[in-house]
């Protein structure tokens, strides 16, 4: 976060000491969010409670539906926004997998929703602990994804969002992600804006479907073919049509979204890098820390660090996950000689899903970037500052030897202490 | 065949005059000839009116209600994935809540047996423990009729379908019984053969607050194997031999409803073997089996007496 | 012309209206069409607003409710629910060219 003229202390705005979570729930109340439906995971839950309490104390006036599974949470708020409301929720990992059905749902239908989602591991095994495996597992269905590194950023990001998902040259849902516990049950100091100025920032919902208003008869999702359907009453697109407008309205959508946050910036003072990714020392950096969330925040950390040994380091944090801001990224590492890409997720079969797109995206570039990637903290084990160093230093020998592999390595795995394990072997003995 | 003189009329349930003549389904649909669910549905909107919002998931419903960009019903509708019926209400009802307009528009689900009984069950089962202000409404063809006549848990006993060649081997499941343990204010079970007794209850329905459900027999002509000029007459038999009775419990109270009426007296019943062998999906059954719902049909009623006597 | 970039932005959900004849003219469904004998049929004959089973039981609601009943052929699927409804035998099943 970059911090444009104010002082923080001197200004009026009340400042809150708040979890991560607690801040998304206090960005949906300034939202005025109309219904919401949740059901419990963790590490999301403190999120619906919050609101609970808000509703309670009569903070906030909105339905809260306290249903009895993800499935029909997603389904509720896709009803409640196709009726005209405006509509969040919060998961985490299963939540968010059983939510799945209706992610392709929304957006098919063009649903301004907003989730909130406190990352964790997928199962199996079980772990409630933190990594961005669920977030990446969404990435084609047509949402806009945002990832937070830090508890003000998660207020901001849930403001701008609803103001970006709901402009009518975009129409997508957007989900805000940020790192279970590390944020989510994470104290920090939040500036918290006044109740007018969120107004004035997000006008009230105009749904372009609103099924509430019943003077206008309408169906809504019913079943297309693979033609367009032309009668005397009019042309209906196909199922092709719609799906080209919803890709393309989320590649321009990046228009709107950098749009959206710089006039965030300018009304709030708070600004996220070009609102698509944040850049850390990059003006004379030849090379970049490529990551997001909590990994972006360790990276941070050791810049210093690294440029004291000489090297012209800085680190790029994706903001922007889905539309995968492309244009930009490839402006922006044109000329730079080495990348090192940290992932806290694995795209099973391939590699890290950041190194990946990010390959991608560079695709075609005269003299391209070295690129290195590493996977980190599955399952919420540390990412700690030496991996982030380690990695930078292997990096920079194995492209002085021009040495492209792919081949992603792994920190923080403890496999020598693991030598003797045999699943046979560990099973015998058991309850003796 | 009976041919009786306007049955329902000479039962004094309700003048055919008194039903609302605007229809709310333009003719040209894409549902068989001699469909029950057309019927149940032209009936159910007469009576539910234009102040209402439909949400229906995948079923024959869906293709009624048309392909892109067209549809066939006068009323607004949400269409919503299979296992989110109750959910997508209950979505419907919070926004109209929050914009004030819950006392105005009724919200109506509409689903078949699959979805109702096995893919939707847990969000009806969550939108009526929440107590949700709608009616839910399941037309029951006890089979996944549009995706070509697989079994659901609502195809009875010794039916054949896709999945089951030999006949099912269960019996159907009794989704107004799980309902009315939810302690919801309404449960009906209506029939495509009775339009009139179905109109009333869903006008019934319409003016009560809380969920109400209802749930109703829909005969299928190319599922149950029969020729679609007699879809009146196979739902009466449905009737007729005690098999589904007709009947509604309102705030906990059991009425019988008229149809069903007499059939208390075992002997005016038909034997169910009437309404099993004019199907060809019951070709097959065992004589086990047709046993087996004798005994049935003479359990529920025996169970139906005890309750009428003891409230 | 339209500019292709910009109606994009205007196709968002698959919505529907309301139209006569979704799946078109239903009545080429089939061959076989109810006619009313207007000698038997009771409203027809008595001149009053009783029975009328064709327009209670059709599921099409292609029967209108006026005396006598009109049946509007170009969406009658010809299901033949009318005729074995109708407590005099007034209706049976005809083909009629259908234009």
């Amino acid at each position: 976060m970059t911090i444009i003229g104010k002082n923080m202390v001197n200004s009026k705005k009340k400042v809150k000491i708040l979890t991560g979570n607690h801040a998304a729930a206090y960005a949906f109340r300034h939202a005025r969010v109309g219904v919401m439906s949740a059901y419990p995971i963790t590490p999301q839950s403190p999120v619906v409670e919050k609101i609970s309490e808000f509703i309670e104390k009569g903070k906030l006036k909105a339905r809260f539906l306290l249903v009895e599974s993800e499935h029909s949470a997603a389904a509720a708020c896709c009803a409640a926004s196709a009726s005209g409301s405006r509509v969040g929720t919060a998961t985490s990992a299963h939540g968010l997998m059983l939510m799945y059905e209706l992610l392709p749902w929304a957006s098919g239908t063009r649903l301004p929703i907003i989730i909130n989602l406190a990352t964790r591991s997928c199962g199996a095994p079980w772990s409630v602990w933190d990594d961005h495996s669920d977030f990446i597992t969404i990435r084609d269905v047509g949402w806009i994804q945002f990832m937070c590194e830090d508890n003000q950023e998660i207020y901001d990001t849930n403001i701008q969002a609803f103001k970006i998902s709901e402009d009518p040259r975009v129409n997508i849902p957007t989900i805000v992600a940020y790192d279970g516990y590390i944020l989510s049950h994470t104290m920090m100091p939040i500036e918290l804006e006044n109740q007018e100025d969120i107004d004035t920032f997000l006008p009230p919902l105009n749904h372009h479907i609103n099924l509430s208003d019943i003077s206008q008869v309408k169906g809504v999702g019913p079943v297309t073919t693979p033609d367009i359907i032309k009668r005397k009453e009019g042309t209906a697109p196909g199922y092709y049509e719609f799906r080209y407008s919803l890709q393309k309205a989320l590649e321009n959508s990046i228009n709107v979204i950098k749009e959206v946050h710089d006039e965030f910036a300018k009304k709030f003072g708070r600004a996220y890098g070009n609102g698509l990714f944040k850049t850390y020392k990059t003006d004379d950096a030849d090379t970049i820390i490529f990551a997001m969330g909590s990994v972006s925040a360790q990276a941070r950390t050791v810049i210093e660090k690294l440029r004291e040994e000489g090297l012209k380091i800085g680190l790029v944090s994706l903001r922007l996950f889905r539309p995968f801001p492309i244009k930009y990224l490839r402006e922006f590492f044109k000329g730079k000689k080495n990348i090192i890409v940290f992932d806290r997720e694995i795209g099973y079969g391939y590699e890290g899903v950041l190194s990946y797109e990010l390959k991608a995206a560079l695709y075609g570039l005269k003299n391209p970037p070295f690129i290195k990637s590493f996977i980190v903290g599955l399952g919420g084990r540390d990412v700690k500052s030496e991996y982030i160093i380690e990695g930078v230093h292997k990096s920079l020998e194995l492209a002085k030897k021009g040495d492209i592999i792919y081949k992603t390595e792994y920190f923080g795995l403890k496999l020598d202490e693991l030598k003797d394990y045999d699943e046979q072997e560990f099973l015998k003995g058991g309850g003796k | 065949m009976n041919r009786n003189f306007s049955r329902e009329v000479e039962n004094n349930m309700v003048n055919v005059l008194e039903i609302v003549e605007d229809e709310y389904i333009h003719p040209g649909t894409r549902m068989c000839a001699g469909c029950a669910m057309s019927l149940i549905y032209r009936f159910a909107l007469k009576a539910l009116g234009p102040k209402t919002i439909l949400t229906v998931p995948a079923s024959c419903l869906t293709v009624l209600h048309g392909m892109q960009g067209f549809c066939t019903t006068k009323l607004s509708v949400l269409h919503t994935p299979f296992a989110t019926t109750g959910a997508s209400a209950s979505g419907i009802v919070a926004s109209l809540e929050e914009k004030g307009l819950a006392d105005e528009i009724c919200v109506v689900a509409f689903a078949g047996d699959g979805g109702t009984t096995d893919i939707g069950i847990q969000a009806l089962s969550g939108a009526a423990e929440r107590g949700t202000n709608f009616i839910y409404a399941c037309y029951d063809n006890e089979a996944y009729m549009n995706t070509g006549v697989q079994r659901s848990g609502s195809t009875p006993l010794g039916a054949f379908t896709a999945t089951t060649p030999g006949g099912k081997t269960r019996p159907k499941k009794n989704m107004p019984k799980i309902l009315e343990a939810h302690g919801i204010s309404y449960v009906a079970t209506a029939n495509g053969s009775y339009p009139l007794d179905l109109y009333e209850k869903f006008k019934k329905a319409r003016d009560i607050k809380g969920t109400r459900y209802i749930h109703i027999l829909s005969a299928c002509p190319p599922g149950w194997g029969y020729d679609p000029k007699d879809t009146i007459r196979i739902g009466r038999l449905a009737n007729d031999t005690g098999f589904w009775p007709l009947y509604e419990i309102s705030n906990g109270k059991f009425a019988l409803s008229q149809p069903s009426k007499k059939f208390l007296d075992p002997a005016k019943r038909k034997d169910i073997e009437q309404y099993l062998s004019a199907q060809k999906r019951f070709s097959n059954i065992s004589k086990q089996d047709i046993e087996t719902y004798r005994n049935y049909i003479r359990d529920q009623w025996n169970e139906i007496k005890r309750r009428l006597e003891n409230q | 012309m339209t500019d292709l970039k910009k109606d994009y932005q205007k196709i968002l959900a698959s919505v529907q209206k309301p139209v006569i004849g979704e799946a078109g003219k239903t009545g080429t469904w089939s061959r076989l069409k109810p006619v009313i004998d207007l000698e038997k049929c009771i409203p027809a004959k008595s001149g009053k607003f009783i029975c009328f089973n064709c327009w209670l039981y059709c599921p099409e609601a292609v029967v209108s409710r006026e005396i006598p009943p009109k049946i509007n052929l170009e969406y009658c699927k010809g299901c033949g629910i009318c005729m074995e409804e109708c407590p005099v035998n007034a209706i049976s099943m005809e083909e009629v060219k259908f234009e």
